[in-house]
């Protein structure tokens, strides 16, 4: 064994990788709850793409075939149903990992210096993510998945003079067609995949370059031993590598409970309206996206503009990648953060939900005044956090992490 | 080799040269991959006009037709309600239908139709592409005492009145659509071509 090994390090840098990214990465010892996430988002990737693989096997991009396909997987192929719940499951699931995931890196600051670049490809993702979800969701060809992708294509007929332009050339056709369809599969399936997968790569390597941060804030580097090992800073393997075990386990009892009693959250996970075969003429009475959009969606239906009801959706979004330039503090956990900044945040995390909660209700005058309302709360996060980061009040730092 | 005779300003321009015409192209290889997404000569042939008749639609309602996978609405407008359309242009963004491409010429009137009587209208919301309801009932409780009749979008929650006229603080920047049409005979609308008669 141990000569074998030996043949391929001598070929393959194995071993080497091995000690750089788990046996010699010394990871902050006080990780708590909240770094469970990583770990999890990495695992319904993988659980995206194997259940993604066996669903194509069996599924018809055509638009006179994809509904009735996706129905034979439901009750045709043996346990279809289940890769079928496995993969909507997962999609849910990924959302609501990458949220106290991005949630996590608030608090603690870890989009700060020297990290921003970790933050920025982690951005990436979500946006990447955002649009396998959305070609995703198009490709059951159901009421939900033609109204829906009919209205975010739309989005983009609201940029000046090339908007029609895109739009058509976005379709491929002058309506949602097969041609629609074809091509959001294949970017579902193969491009976007391709992408995202690159970007964690890239994503962990930026991290494993800088180390991890932690929730106190304090950068373990600058405390070593006499071999250059950081004070407070254990081994990711095994040290981690078991923690994380525990996580996946307690994370796939939550997510079995899903998978075999409401595989369809309740119509919040896989829309009822979906259950019926798309029809160009008619939009469903009530039409909302999938949880996860919906905090974006509520913004984009709070202003009473195209142009600018895009405009501030998109901005909702791009606003993000700026955080750590927004955010001028230099202490970066909140617990050592001034109260206006915990208030600020509590405050976001509160309009954040509350947004997604409105761009569920149908629309009425009361609906409309609370999303511009929460709309304005929305960005006022940012700007507070820019005017007053500056000059924050904190509390001293410790030189070494706390318990 | 020696260094000595090494031209640095003809190496690095001689590189930078390599690198535009790489570029220039790589563009061009990336055309016909762009381009390949655009309509395919069958989407661009496909949408016929098609033949609606109107004969025993009664006034008041509305019938769909598709055409090019696109919902046509055709209304039947009663005398109440072209003299209710002449009420409330104050409240509308585009009452005298100014912006000419959101009708063909011979629809750009008060009624935006060539009949009065009846109004041809493709069913996609100028906001986001959702097609809007039918909402003919006055005053209903969830839009408000002076509703007068018109479609209500359910998407973004655009108005418009019942000339396809887009109320103004509302997402949808345009009136909806007037599809070129005409009348083959006093019943009978084709839509989706311009007649000679129109």
């Amino acid at each position: 064994m141990g000569k074998l090994l030996g043949w391929v390090d001598d070929r393959f840098p194995l071993m080497k990788m091995w000690n750089e990214h788990l046996a010699e990465y010394y990871t902050p010892k006080n990780f708590n709850f909240w770094y469970f996430f990583g770990s999890l988002a990495l695992l319904v990737l993988v659980i995206q793409i194997v259940s993604g693989i066996f669903l194509t096997m069996h599924y018809k991009p055509d638009a006179e075939l994809a509904f009735a396909s996706v129905e034979h997987i439901m009750r045709d192929v043996p346990y279809g149903w289940l890769i079928r719940y496995i993969h909507s499951t997962g999609a849910t699931a990924f959302f609501i990992v990458v949220y106290l995931h991005m949630f996590r890196g608030l608090m603690y600051g870890s989009y700060k210096k020297p990290r921003e670049l970790i933050w920025l490809f982690g951005m990436f993702i979500y946006l990447a993510l955002m649009a396998e979800a959305f070609m995703g969701y198009l490709l059951p060809w159901g009421q939900m998945s033609y109204w829906g992708a009919q209205v975010i294509i739309s989005l983009f007929s609201a940029i000046p003079v090339i908007g029609d332009d895109l739009t058509l050339w976005i379709r491929g056709d002058f309506v949602i067609s097969d041609a629609t369809l074809n091509r959001f599969f294949a970017l579902h399936v193969v491009a976007l995949p391709f992408v995202i997968v690159f970007l964690v790569i890239a994503h962990i390597l930026a991290l494993h370059e800088v180390g991890s941060n932690n929730p106190d804030g304090v950068e373990i580097k600058k405390n070593k031993d006499s071999k250059g090992v950081p004070l407070d800073g254990i081994p990711f393997h095994p040290y981690y590598t078991v923690k994380d075990i525990a996580g996946v386990a307690v994370f796939l009892f939550f997510f079995s409970v899903v998978l075999f009693y409401f595989p369809d959250g309740g119509g919040y996970f896989l829309e009822h309206a979906n259950f019926i075969a798309s029809d160009p003429l008619k939009t469903p009475a009530h039409i909302a996206p999938v949880w996860y959009f919906t905090p974006f969606y509520a913004i984009l239906r709070a202003v009473p503009d195209k142009l600018m009801g895009v405009g501030a959706m998109g901005a909702a979004i791009v606003v993000l990648f700026f955080l750590p330039w927004i955010d001028r503090c230099k202490v970066k956990s909140i617990r050592y953060r001034s109260v206006i900044y915990k208030a600020n945040l509590t405050v976001f995390a509160v309009t954040f939900v509350v947004l997604g909660w409105l761009a569920m209700q149908p629309v009425t005058d009361t609906i409309t005044n609370l999303s511009r309302l929460f709309t304005l709360l929305y960005f006022a996060f940012f700007v507070v956090l820019f005017v007053t980061s500056k000059n924050e009040k904190t509390k001293p730092v410790p030189d070494r992490v706390t318990s | 080799m020696s260094t000595d005779s090494v031209n640095n300003g003809k190496r690095r321009f001689l590189v930078a040269s390599t690198s535009v015409v790489g570029a220039v192209g790589v563009g061009f290889v990336a055309v016909p991959f762009l381009a390949s997404w655009m309509p395919s000569e069958r989407a661009k042939n496909a949408g016929a006009p098609i033949e609606a008749d109107v004969s025993r639609l009664e006034e008041g309602r509305m019938m769909t037709v598709d055409w090019q996978s696109k919902p046509v609405w055709i209304v039947r407008r009663s005398e109440k309600t072209l003299a209710n359309l002449e009420e409330s242009t104050d409240k509308l963004s585009d009452p005298a239908s100014e912006n000419v491409d959101q009708q063909p010429e011979y629809a750009q009137n008060m009624y935006r139709s060539i009949k009065p009587e009846f109004l041809v209208l493709v069913g996609i919301c100028t906001h986001l592409g959702c097609s809007p309801t039918f909402r003919p009932d006055i005053a209903p409780a969830d839009l408000g005492e002076s509703w007068l009749g018109g479609f209500f979008c359910p998407c973004h929650s655009s108005k418009f009145d019942l000339a396809g006229r887009v109320f103004s603080g509302v997402p949808a920047p345009t009136n909806l659509v007037v599809p070129p049409h005409y009348y083959v005979t006093d019943t009978t609308i084709i839509v989706g071509k311009e007649g000679g008669n129109a």
